[in-house]
């Protein structure tokens, strides 16, 4: 293909970078990041955790308050305008300019550098066949549907060739069948374009489907970082583990064979811990078959049948029921008593992370 | 059935009776200055005599008045469009202040202004005697009009996030403010204009105190011709007053029309073969 980028993917590092308002809101704590050239870098956290105003400072559109740093590829940029940081930013509300059509819209950085006319025109139609809306060159902002304009402004941010993609919430704004297509759009285009790639949302779906790391932001800190696995499998802290997909809470307390709660004993191989509350993923439980050994019992308290599954939620007589997805045909009736067995190597102790959030 | 068909009727006749009492004045003012004698009626016979009469006496002043209507507009543009991108970009507690500060000069009566500024800078002879005295009071009146038709559109658009656009593409402030800001409010800017010379063109309250004998505008001029004149040259010189302010009106009309907007779905997705 001929999307050739930058010769050479950026890497971008955050040195003690802190944002605080004018009114005094501390929206970053002190954060230090360091980027991989080359990788697509997820940001996820719920509102106001912070994200947003991390990618502004990569961009330059935030400065880091006094003391941090923000380096490209070793080099400090931390005063260089957006303007001179050359990155390509994708915004949600796609910020494309009304006052012009697709094609120029797409040209519009090109036409900012003073690039040949004929550069600029191959060069736009080159992006346009790659984002499969070159039908579209002449086409007014506002006869475009929203996906159309994603597909814009993907195209004009790349077309510049950038050291680094910025994505903000791009597809938040999409309805939710388009939402997964255009993922995966995404997804294919920075894997070919290998053009380092910080991407911020608050789906973690799309967090897990697009990220080589994940970074889970709260209230201004870094959560956890890690591969969509690590942060799936491993969440460092109750906050991550309930962010990211469902999990299981039981309470009760460690005892010689397993942890022992309300419903029964889960099986524990972790060694010695005085943990109070485990946790696993629905995926981690099944139903017990009969005359199998069970670890924990319950009643139906709702059953959604789903198509492909069914997903149960079963009264252990703790605060919440446990979320249990059933495979199989499932014909289990409400109120109905259910055996279930726990896979040992899904429960989780995150009772030392408790005090530190 | 009949009922409702009575009740049209009614409602039809109000209507045109309505529009009669509003439009007859108008129509008997231009066929006056069309007439060769009013008192007599229009027995006398049409004629342009009046309407060639005020070109001659009174040429000057209709000059004067496109020339300050022009000269407002450059300097309401100058000012008005930077002032109402600051305003729109800040949107501070101060500048809510100054939004509302800007629209004094329409609140406060034309004779007060006029007024306040001749006993401010009346005794700067030069400046005093020439039309740039009555350009200043166009100024203060016609600004917020300025000002308010570009907010109005800055407002209903994401300027901000637009902006933000244009630098990361590598925009400086200046690209951004001529390719992005300026182009997105043309609406905005062009139903101002029009306001601003219309308004300008037709200003009396502020002007009737401003002028000297020798920076007469075309509403001092009119005034003037009712007062001394016969009444047919008054109604000539409405006559062409209209024909040079009706255009405007139409322009103005067309351009406050907001543009339809189009719902575009998603699916299906036309793609490109």
């Amino acid at each position: 293909m001929t999307l050739a980028t930058s010769p050479k993917p950026l890497s971008i590092s955050l040195q003690s970078c802190a944002k605080t308002f004018g009114d005094g809101t501390r929206v970053l704590e002190p954060l230090n990041l360091d980027i991989r050239a080359g990788e697509t870098l997820v940001l996820l956290g719920p509102s106001g955790c912070g994200k947003t105003t991390t990618l502004r400072l990569i961009a330059g559109l935030e400065q880091p308050d006094a003391g941090g740093r923000v380096l490209f590829d070793g080099v400090d940029v931390t005063t260089q305008s957006i303007e001179s940081r050359n990155v390509g930013m994708v915004f949600q509300s796609y910020a494309l300019f009304p006052n012009m059509t697709v094609a120029e819209n797409v040209g519009y950085g090109l036409r900012i550098r003073k690039r040949p006319v004929a550069e600029q025109r191959t060069r736009v139609a080159e992006m346009l066949a790659m984002m499969r809306i070159e039908a579209l060159a002449d086409r007014s902002i506002d006869q475009l549907s929203g996906g159309q304009r994603q597909r814009v402004a993907l195209a004009r941010a790349l077309a510049v060739q950038p050291r680094a993609l910025l994505l903000d919430e791009p597809l938040t704004a999409l309805d939710a069948q388009l939402r997964d297509a255009l993922r995966v759009e995404i997804n294919q285009l920075l894997r070919e374009l290998g053009i380092t790639a910080i991407y911020v949302t608050h789906d973690q779906t799309e967090a897990m489907a697009l990220g080589d790391r994940i970074i889970v932001m709260s209230h201004g800190r870094v959560a956890q970082t890690g591969t969509p696995r690590e942060i799936y499998h491993q969440p460092a802290s109750p906050f991550v583990a309930g962010f990211i997909g469902t999990m299981n809470r039981l309470s009760g307390e460690m005892g010689p064979n397993g942890f022992i709660c309300a419903a029964g004993i889960v099986p524990w191989q972790g060694g010695h811990s005085a943990a109070s509350e485990i946790l696993f993923r629905p995926e981690d439980v099944r139903i017990a078959g009969a005359g199998e050994h069970a670890d924990l019992v319950g009643t139906v308290a709702a059953a959604f049948f789903l198509g492909d599954r069914t997903r149960l939620f079963i009264d252990v007589g703790d605060r919440q029921p446990l979320v249990v997805e059933s495979m199989a045909r499932c014909t289990l009736q409400l109120g109905e008593a259910v055996r279930m067995r726990v896979d040992p190597q899904g429960v989780l102790d995150l009772s030392s992370h408790r005090a530190s959030h | 059935m009949k009922n409702h068909r009575m009740l049209f009727g009614l409602q039809l006749a109000f209507t045109l009776a309505v529009c009669a009492f509003l439009i007859v004045p108008v129509v008997l003012s231009i066929l006056a200055g069309l007439t060769s004698n009013y008192f007599v009626g229009l027995e006398s016979g049409l004629t342009l005599r009046w309407v060639f009469e005020v070109w001659d006496g009174y040429r000057d002043t209709i000059f004067r008045s496109i020339g300050i209507a022009l000269a407002c507009l450059l300097v309401t543009l100058v000012l008005g469009v930077p002032t109402a991108y600051v305003l729109t970009r800040s949107g501070s507690r101060l500048s809510r202040l100054v939004e509302e500060l800007l629209m004094l000069p329409i609140a406060v009566p034309g004779l007060a202004t006029a007024l306040a500024l001749i006993s401010a800078y009346g005794g700067m002879g030069g400046f005093r005697t020439s039309w740039t005295f009555i350009l200043v009071g166009h100024v203060l009146f016609t600004l917020p009009f300025m000002v308010r038709s570009v907010l109005a559109v800055l407002a209903s658009i994401d300027l901000t996030t637009l902006e933000e656009g244009a630098a990361s593409l590598g925009a400086s402030f200046r690209q951004r403010f001529f390719d992005i800001v300026l182009p997105n409010c043309r609406n905005g800017i062009l139903a101002g204009s029009l306001m601003v010379v219309t308004l300008s063109i037709g200003e009396f309250n502020l002007t009737w105190l401003l002028h000297t004998p020798l920076t007469k505008t075309l509403p001092v001029g009119l005034a003037d011709a009712y007062a001394s004149l016969r009444l047919e040259i008054g109604s000539a010189y409405t006559l062409i007053f209209l024909l040079m302010i009706v255009p405007l009106l139409l322009a103005m009309q067309a351009f406050a029309r907001p543009r339809p907007r189009r719902f575009i779905s998603d699916d299906p997705v036309p793609e490109s073969k």
